[in-house]
């Protein structure tokens, strides 16, 4: 089971936030803050593994992360999930994140929070993996997407327009933390089916 | 109405949507929680507003501000609003957010049940997603119950997407509603083997998550994950399913038997290295619960080993890491194996990453034997000086002293080594475990008799050098040791080489900044040391005077502690030693009664005697020891009191009295007992005074010695040492033994043999100190069990069910009653036929729920009666077999044990086949005797008449079913669309025969077993009155001159397949065959089973007894069998028409397969007769060299073939609701031709 999927960047701010246990707003801030205080003082080439903080988990309960640029990735799992296979799956998401905003960087994580949610309610749910194939991801995403844009029709058409020129002047919208490593590589993992 | 949209949506382009949400929180830095309280407060007036795109809209921002650590339970309400937005994207937007904020206390949430009940019934495939989606976060005990039944529909649903969200949420279902376990499971067993991957995957998933925690539930489904271990492609899916077998071999170690093969042929052939490790995990795993006798494992063991060290050498720390993860499994049962490639795991210490190098000093925990321990805590104690952060260097000081002390100090040779480490390790400034090395230093004084001498003398010293454990800072951590340290000097004081000295270390007055416990050990223990000090004195009078004077002198420091243990101690030895000094002046003798007082050994005592103290006889601990008060009583009082009120205060008036003048009286008494007491301390200038009289600390010179390298205690052998003189002794030893050895030789040269003198084994190594290590005390009958109780409150308890129990009516999930459940289809359930009616009224929910209730036991109960009406009714044929007393309800839990016998069969693999199954041979050529594949595919027709053929081996037989699958995949030529007719011709195969060859005679009869009495033979037909029946004919043939008589026939019942006997009957009990046989004679006799799932094929085993009687003597004889269930013995002939055939097929519900099969040689007419006799089809049609054909089988599944025929080949495209069923239909079909 997975416990727990988080998402912060360098300095701890949550960008995405997934308990599939409940927890008071409160204590998830702290696991979210105890979890970076963990990550975030390990050397990049150190290995990916950290036997879990006090508040999620307990000794059968792992935090599996990657780092990207300026995210990490989190996922607290416990004994029944392969470690190798989360690290795989992290990469399925972030390739699927990479596709589905086209060259993703973290501020289409801040302002697309709602979205990612769906994206990664097609791989996990309720704490398990849903499914792993990123191309059927996208396909179900996508068609979701279609969907809402149908349902928008022209009524959604002013607030679009009103959203784009909002984004029009806006100076921090440059991409310029780009995830640039995204395309780091699982060493010897074939992707999953 | 367009235009108030349009209206509507320009009013809401100036609300703030999600992303200006982020803009504005990122864009005020300074006063966020400000701006986000604004925020919120405009999220409350929108929500107020009827427009749902509103709603919607704040609802949206809520989930951020959640994400923040905002609270937004008050919006609940609001939100399940949203969430009943007939709009996709608003309810997207309400499921995410429920699925964020909903939890179990959330009191709306029960308004949520018949909204998500919509949901899942909705056409729309993402409505029902995103609710299942949205469920799995929140679903609550009363979501789980109410809605148990309508998930498990959709585990049918035709889109794979909602059938794989269905599978997955079963799980938190069953968590929170462990009643839905049992009626849900045959349904989830079954979606193991669904066609499309993802369902497969997610079903393992959940499989393997229940199994998890009750595996032995699960033992069960181990052949059904194997096939799918030996079938599947999904990595994923593959590494569950190891992950589960690693947790299901502790249970059955037959079954890791089993597994070793296939999971060597992965680790061998699999480049994705997490399936390589996890197969190396279970592999170890199976190893382990093989652990006992099973050498010819070294192999794998090798395998695994190796395939770690690769991982290991890897520059990737991930596969580093978990190599030495998985290493120290190994270490457990096979350390030899594993202490090979201790440079590797040396190595590992020096990573830079420290959770590297903590797991391997977990494995160097292990690995340790006699012989290296010296040299690896050497090692260590080198990284513990190198060590930066404090945190691994105590990491490391607790390995140490793990590694040193396990299996009570098995691995030390030399205890003053260990005595010196422990002594070298309070040199660590600023660890937190100086009372780990105390407590070592005590235990191994205490323990280890012969160390006792060396050990004090070490001790001493340390007291003696106490300053420099306590010298600079409050590094109160390692003074600890100085606890042990004063203890074992004063205990064993009398291996003191100077205690008079020791005692003086221990009374100095720096003691006095020591905390409390330990000053108080130093006061008592100083006590200890002055009675050695006494008698080692008893000559000199003098001496021992001056003695008593010091203690005198230096106790009342103690005295003034503000620690009450040492105030206490010291004052009562203080007063001891006051009344000793008077009868010394006196010139009494007094050491001997002093060392009296410390007469006796102190024994250790086991952690866990108070504990295991039995509970005497006739001592309960529970019962009263005093009448409980009865609750009446104290009513009774009342009224009494009233009467007697002013008695009492009179009493009490009186006693206050009396304690205020003897309170007066008692301070009296003890200002003056203060007053008199030197050791009072008392603010009074006097009482200064008394103290100034006394040698006081400031008259005591303090000498600090400034040490510029620290800490290296003088006087103490270094470790170090040690190695080298063990190694010297080691050396010795072997020389030794080889002069020995030499002397051995030179005799045996002799006698022309010589001997090898092996390496130096464990035991060779001779400890340097014979040691007798004591163990600890427990309490006379103590008991051994360690209980250690499961976790109440653990979620997982509550799903600890026997799934291999057939449902009870009892069990089924409730339903809803406005629409028709054909959910409970399982194969398991009793009342399976029974479809519940439809029920069209609408009333309030309420009352609709109550009366479901009642309606629900009607209906079963009436199911019940039907049923028993059905089976009381006697049945014409079955009559005729004389076997209707055979029918009884088998009690299910009385048929567990065969449950196990299921497993068994799977289980005993490599075992000679028994007689029974070599038993099974052909006598009659046609008659498909097996229905599970085996290798007869591959022999060759001439073959076929040799009268028996043994089974291949399991493991030979999978390999052939893979590779038959192979085949299978290859040559499968998908058919759908059959509708198409040219020449209808209906009927059965008999109306064609007449114009083609003629048949070969056919029989279905196989042979069941033979012996030199009897021969059995038999057929199985599925009962057409009752789905659940089938019945087998047996024909007894008497092959001797005698007379067989009292036949009885037994099988062992399975959970699946129950022999029907006559009600009353245990079902452990015989049948009687209804006749005698003479001579020669032939007789058949009918016997019904139950059946309930019939999907695959089944074998009961069974035995015949029966007595032989000939004319001057009669024999009890028996005959074992089994009894072989085929697929095709549920199937019965049933005639079809093609527009029904053709609509049955347009209908989609079917699942297809196919198969093909070579060198063919028979006329097609032939292979058509062939498969209808004996596979109880019918032919729909026949166009040339092309028929279709159907069957049913006894629970109402179609089964559908069309066969065709082109050179040689047969090949059979089928179609069936049920796959499995269909694919042991055509596994059985294939055999009968190879057969031929």
């Amino acid at each position: 089971m997975i416990k727990a999927i988080l998402i912060f960047n360098n300095h701890g701010k949550p960008r995405l936030s997934k308990f599939y246990e409940h927890y008071s707003e409160d204590t998830e801030q702290q696991i979210i803050r105890e979890t970076f205080h963990l990550v975030s003082k390990r050397d990049e080439n150190v290995c990916n593994f950290l036997e879990g903080g006090i508040l999620i988990g307990g000794s059968d309960n792992k935090l599996i992360y990657r780092h990207y640029a300026t995210l990490y990735f989190v996922f607290c799992v416990d004994s029944s999930e392969s470690e190798l296979g989360i690290l795989d799956l992290i990469q399925v998401f972030v390739e699927t994140l990479d596709k589905c905003f086209e060259n993703v960087c973290e501020l289409d994580l801040i302002f697309h929070v709602d979205k990612v949610h769906n994206i990664l309610g097609e791989m996990v749910m309720g704490g398990m993996v849903l499914e792993t194939n990123m191309n059927e991801i996208i396909t179900q995403v996508d068609s979701q997407n279609k969907m809402e844009k149908s349902e928008a029709g022209i009524a959604g058409a002013p607030a679009r327009a009103v959203s784009a020129v909002k984004n029009m002047n806006l100076p921090e919208m440059p991409k310029n933390i780009n995830i640039g490593d995204i395309s780091i590589k699982v060493p010897n993992m074939p992707s999953f089916k | 109405m367009a235009l108030k949209i349009v209206k509507g949506s320009i009013d809401r382009m100036f609300d703030k949507n999600l992303q200006d949400l982020v803009r504005g929180i990122r864009n005020h830095k300074e006063d966020e929680a400000k701006y986000i309280s604004i925020c919120i407060d405009e999220i409350k007036s929108e929500l107020k507003q009827d427009n749902i795109a509103v709603k919607a809209n704040a609802v949206c921002k809520l989930t951020y501000l959640q994400m923040l650590g905002y609270d937004v339970s008050w919006a609940a309400f609001n939100i399940v609003e949203v969430m009943s937005s007939s709009k996709f994207t608003f309810k997207r937007i309400g499921y995410l957010a429920a699925s964020q904020c909903f939890h179990e206390g959330t009191d709306v949430i029960m308004l949520t049940t018949n909204q998500i009940r919509k949901d899942l019934s909705s056409p729309n495939q993402y409505d029902t997603g995103v609710a299942l989606t949205g469920l799995s976060c929140f679903v609550t005990p009363d979501l789980a119950r109410d809605l148990a039944n309508d998930i498990m529909t959709l585990m049918s649903h035709t889109k794979p997407y909602i059938r794989k969200k269905a599978v997955l949420i079963m799980y938190k279902v069953f968590l929170k509603y462990p009643e839905s376990l049992r009626p849900a499971f045959p349904r989830l067993k079954e979606k193991l083997e669904d066609p499309d991957p993802g369902v497969q995957s997610a079903a393992v998933n959940v499989i393997c998550e229940l199994a998890r925690r009750n595996p032995k539930n699960y033992l069960s489904l181990a052949p059904l994950f194997f096939k799918l271990m030996t079938s599947s492609t999904n990595n994923w899916v593959l590494i569950k399913i190891i992950k589960l077998f690693g947790a299901l071999t502790p249970l059955e170690p037959r079954l890791g038997k089993k597994l070793i093969e296939p999971l060597t042929n992965l680790i061998h052939s699999t480049s994705a290295m997490s399936l390589l490790y996890e197969c190396v995990n279970t592999v170890i795993a199976v190893l382990i619960s093989l652990s006992s006798g099973m050498p010819n494992h070294s192999a794998s063991i090798q395998l695994c080993v190796q395939k770690l060290r690769i991982l290991i050498e890897d520059s990737d720390q991930n596969l580093k890491y978990l190599g030495l993860l998985a290493m120290s499994k190994i270490l457990k049962t096979h350390p030899k194996s594993v202490q090979s490639h201790k440079d590797l795991i040396l190595q590992c210490l020096d990573d830079k990453d420290e959770s590297i190098r903590l797991r391997a000093l977990d494995l160097l925990y292990g690995m340790v034997s006699k012989k290296n321990l010296m040299e690896i805590v050497k090692k260590l104690m080198l990284h513990v000086d190198k060590a930066e952060g404090t945190t691994y260097r105590d990491e490391l000081l607790t390995k140490i002293i793990d590694i040193c002390s396990q299996s009570n100090y098995q691995y030390i040779t030399n205890f003053e080594w260990y005595i010196s480490i422990l002594v070298e390790l309070t040199r660590l400034e600023g660890t937190r475990h100086g009372h780990l090395i105390a407590s070592q230093m005590l235990d191994v004084a205490i323990r280890v008799k012969a160390i006792r001498g060396f050990a004090v003398a070490q001790m001493a010293t340390l007291l003696d050098n106490a300053h420099l454990l306590t010298g600079n800072t409050q590094r109160n951590g390692i003074c600890e040791v100085l606890y042990a340290a004063a203890w074992i000097c004063g205990e064993f004081s009398e291996h003191l080489e100077d205690p008079k000295q020791t005692l003086e270390a221990m009374l100095r007055p720096k003691v006095a900044t020591l905390p409390g416990h330990i000053q108080a050990v130093y006061v008592q223990n100083a006590a200890k040391l002055f009675a050695t000090v006494l008698r080692s004195q008893e000559s000199a009078p003098e001496a021992a005077q001056e003695t008593s004077q010091l203690m005198i002198e230096r106790l009342p420091l103690f005295v003034q502690s503000a620690n009450l243990e040492v105030q206490e101690r010291a004052s009562c030895i203080l007063q001891l030693v006051k009344y000793i000094q008077k009868l010394q002046q006196k010139d009494v003798e007094v050491a001997e009664e002093v060392t009296a007082l410390f007469a006796g050994e102190l024994n250790p005592v086991a952690p866990k005697a108070q504990k295991k103290v039995p509970i005497p006889e006739g001592l309960d601990l529970d019962a009263w020891i005093n009448e409980p008060p009865s609750e009446s009583e104290s009513e009774d009082e009342k009224p009494k009191a009233v009467f007697a009120r002013e008695e009492p205060k009179h009493t009490r008036s009186r006693h206050t009295e009396v304690d205020e003048k003897e309170l007066a009286k008692r301070r009296e008494a003890r200002k003056q007992e203060q007053a008199n007491n030197p050791f009072y301390i008392k603010a009074s200038p006097s009482s200064q005074k008394v103290y100034q009289d006394a040698p006081g600390v400031e008259h005591i010179p303090v000498v600090q010695i400034d040490l510029s390298v620290p800490l290296k205690v003088p006087g103490l052998p270094l470790s170090d040492q040690y190695v080298k003189m063990e190694e010297e002794r080691r050396q010795k030893d072997k020389d030794d033994k080889k002069k020995k050895e030499k002397k051995r030789k030179r005799e045996k040269r002799g006698r022309g043999r010589q001997v090898d003198s092996g390496p130096e084994s464990e035991e060779d190594i001779t400890p340097a100190q014979q040691v007798d290590i004591m163990t600890e005390e427990m309490p006379e009958n103590a008991l051994p069990s360690d209980d250690d109780d499961k976790d109440p409150n653990d979620p997982h308890k509550a799903l600890d069910i026997d799934l291999d129990k057939p449902l009870a009516d009892s069990e089924q999930l409730p339903t809803r009653t406005h629409r028709s459940a054909e959910v409970l289809k399982s194969p398991g359930g009793d009342g399976d036929g029974e479809t519940i009616t439809p029920e069209p009224k609408k009333k309030t929910r309420k009352d609709k729920k109550e009366k479901k209730k009642v309606k629900d036991k009607e209906r079963t109960r009436s199911a019940e009666d039907k049923k028993n009406k059905k089976k009381h009714k006697h049945d014409p044929e079955e009559e005729e077999a004389k076997i209707e007393e055979a029918i009884t309800l088998v009690n299910a839990e009385e048929a567990q044990p065969t449950a196990a016998a299921d497993l068994d069969f799977w289980l005993t693999t490599d075992a000679a086949p028994s007689s029974a199954q070599e038993a099974v041979a052909a006598t009659i050529p046609e008659v498909p005797i097996e229905a599970e594949p085996s290798e007869v595919k591959e022999v060759e027709p001439e073959e076929m008449k040799s009268k028996h053929k043994k089974k291949k081996p399991k493991k030979e037989k999978e390999e052939m079913e893979r590779e038959k699958k192979k085949k299978k995949k290859r040559h499968h030529h998908h058919r759908s669309e059959r509708a198409e007719t040219e020449s209808v011709q209906n009927g059965t195969m008999e109306e064609e025969e007449e114009e083609e060859e003629p048949l070969p005679p056919m029989s279905n009869y196989g042979l069941l077993a033979e012996n030199d009495y009897i021969k059995m033979v038999y057929d199985i037909q599925g009962n057409l009155q009752d789905g659940s029946q089938v019945v087998v004919s047996i024909i007894f043939q008497n092959k001797t001159s005698s007379v067989l008589k009292s036949m009885e026939f037994n099988v062992l019942d399975s959970l699946n397949s129950k022999l029907e006997r006559p009600e009353g009957a245990s079902p452990h009990d015989a049948l009687s065959v209804p006749f005698q046989l003479p001579p020669e004679v032939s007789n058949e006799a009918r016997f019904v089973f139950a059946v309930q799932s019939i999907v695959m094929p089944q074998k009961l085993k069974g035995t015949l007894t029966f007595i032989v009687k000939t004319d001057d003597s009669s024999t009890h004889e028996k005959l074992d069998f089994k009894l072989h269930f085929t697929c095709t013995s549920y199937l019965i002939t049933t005639p079809c028409y093609s527009d029904a055939y053709a609509k049955l097929l347009e209908s989609g519900d079917l699942k297809s397969s196919s198969l093909k099969l070579e060198g063919v040689t028979m006329p097609f007419h032939h292979s058509l007769a062939r498969i209808c006799f004996h596979h109880h089809f019918s032919v729909v049609e026949r166009v040339d060299s092309c028929a279709s054909m159907y069957s049913r089988s006894i629970q109402g599944h179609h089964v559908c073939l069309l066969v065709k025929t082109a050179d040689e080949t047969v090949s059979i495209d089928a179609k069936c609701d049920e796959l499995m069923l269909l694919e042991n239909v055509l596994d059985e079909i294939k055999q009968t031709f190879s057969q031929s």
